[in-house]
């Protein structure tokens, strides 16, 4: 997005993906309450939810009016939205934003569903790169038990659009099978920080805040600036008071390495070209 | 952005039947035009089929809505119409092509590669996110100055000028005709950049319209010179040209009967 300026943000981007049905918005709503409770203004965001497109989202699926691309194209526009009416401006902000599902998910089912890899990349190139992708792994038996205990298996989330098997449950196995073999490259690819979703929900709860929590405190020394930075240095180096400091910020490095982290292109857009 | 991306749409499409479209800012006269071409060619027999920009039952009402509420962004927006376009692409104009019929549009994928570049979205991007269209048989580009096109907008059948097409979205100007004129005048140079890129087919859309439907309709000619029209299935189609004319039926119990 060429229009908009990317610079000072400094909240922190945090996305959860995963298949249908592995419990992401459980996770999510139990850690902004415990984000909240430390004291972080969090905002969550969830795929279909902008205020813009989730009526035509929700209309359009009702028929059979979607083609791969209008599909494609239907969830990018509600990205699209939900990054400049909500992501960016909390970001800004100094937010943390909680993602439930990111670009990620657009590329696995865009895949699955037959469009080409390399054309959803560069549609979604507008996008920023997360802080942290904490990807919620699972295998499809399980996920498929724990679908029907849960809430049931429908239609899109069977991919029965996609004719892959005679039932709910044949085609759900089928095409869950096929989405999670993609977020498993996609996995390598981006560097997601996997997290095993077989496990009871506190333990996997436990594993999400353990890897979030270290994303947080990197946080902390990237949002001072260059010149606070070297006051802070200044400070360090003349004064007992240090000490406290690094106690409030146990992860504070050195200035050399403050300085580097700031230069590092953690915000930019996936942009290359 | 130094190299262009490669695009499937700069070669020509594999299918039987003829995509032609027109483009032009608005007050062009692209769309009279367009409608005088249809009426030759359905005269001379052939099956037309016709689609119009941002007019897919899938994402009019949400441009709608988001026009109402100016949330839209150059980012939506452009995205919204590009999701318009693969929705009658992949329904309206493919399904046709394929059976050997002709397509025209009124707008293409200029309109957006001109719109979105005026609007702040990146080139590049925007080629790439309308990688899967398919380059039409010929593309009529109707050029006009930005004064004639105001002056037809304000005196003729419209008479009256919308919000985005004055691109008021940008903040150019509070005032709608201002804003108009600096709007087009930067479409209009975008779309310069694009005739030579894609080699779109110019037209000087301040002739005559009857000049300019004959210099259209010879150009037409031959590029359909090798064309095979389609008919003979006598399918019942709404809107034939010939049937404007045709009596009313006299009443009867049978008609009754037939309409209940």
């Amino acid at each position: 997005m060429p229009y908009l300026s990317l610079k000072g943000l400094k909240g922190k981007l945090i996305a959860v993906e995963g298949p249908d049905g592995v419990g992401r918005s459980t996770h999510i709503e139990s850690l902004q309450e415990w984000l909240e409770v430390q004291g972080y203004g969090v905002l969550t965001t969830g795929w279909t939810r902008s205020e813009l497109m989730s009526k035509t989202i929700a209309s359009a699926k009702q028929g059979n009016i979607l083609d791969p691309w209008s599909y494609s194209l239907l969830y990018a526009t509600d990205f699209a939205d939900r990054l400049e009416h909500q992501i960016i401006p909390a970001l800004r902000s100094g937010f943390v934003v909680l993602a439930d599902r990111y670009i990620y998910t657009a590329f696995a089912r865009n895949v699955v569903r037959g469009c080409d890899r390399q054309w959803i990349r560069d549609v979604f190139s507008f996008a920023i790169v997360p802080d942290l992708v904490c990807y919620l792994r699972i295998d499809v038996d399980t996920l498929a038990l724990r679908v029907i205990e849960t809430k049931g298996m429908n239609y899109w989330e069977s991919g029965m659009d996609m004719r892959l098997g005679a039932d709910l449950y044949d085609s759900f196995k089928k095409y869950q099978g096929l989405i999670i073999e993609e977020f498993d490259k996609l996995a390598e690819e981006f560097g997601f920080q996997v997290v095993d979703a077989r496990r009871p929900p506190e333990e996997i709860q436990e594993a999400l805040r353990a890897r979030i929590l270290p994303v947080l405190k990197e946080g902390r020394t990237k949002r001072i600036s260059k010149a606070d930075a070297d006051k802070v240095a200044a400070e360090k180096a003349t004064l007992e008071k240090a000490t406290v400091l690094s106690v409030e910020k146990p992860a504070e490095k050195p200035v050399e390495k403050t300085a580097e982290k700031q230069s590092a292109p953690a915000k930019e857009p996936a942009t290359t070209g | 952005m130094t190299t262009p991306p490669k695009s499937p749409f700069l070669s020509a499409h594999p299918y039987p039947g003829k995509l032609i479209v027109v483009e032009g800012i608005d007050g062009s006269g692209k769309s009279t035009q367009l409608s005088l071409l249809r009426k030759w060619l359905e005269s001379k027999g052939s099956n037309i089929f016709f689609t119009e920009w941002n007019s897919s039952a899938l994402v009019k009402e949400t441009t709608k809505r988001g026009k109402k509420t100016k949330i839209l962004t150059p980012m939506t927006f452009s995205l919204l119409h590009a999701t318009d376009f693969a929705n009658r692409l992949y329904h309206q104009i493919l399904p046709p092509l394929k059976a050997g019929m002709i397509v025209l549009a009124d707008r293409y994928m200029y309109t957006a590669f001109a719109r979105d570049a005026v609007r702040g979205v990146s080139h590049s991007w925007v080629r790439q996110l309308y990688s899967f269209a398919i380059k039409p048989d010929i593309a009529f580009y109707f050029r006009v100055p930005i004064d004639v096109s105001l002056s037809r907008l304000l005196t003729g059948t419209r008479a009256e000028l919308k919000y985005y097409e004055a691109g008021m979205d940008l903040g150019l100007s509070q005032n709608l005709v201002e804003s108009f004129k600096i709007f087009q005048s930067r479409t209009l140079a975008e779309y310069d950049k694009i005739v030579d890129e894609f080699g779109l087919t110019v037209m000087d859309a301040t002739l005559e319209i009857d000049e300019q439907q004959e210099q259209v309709r010879d150009i037409v000619s031959k590029a359909l010179a090798t064309y095979k029209p389609k008919r003979g299935t006598h399918a019942k189609r709404e809107e034939v040209f010939w049937r404007r004319f045709a009596l009313p039926e006299p009443e009867g119990a049978q008609g009754e009967a037939d309409r209940g």
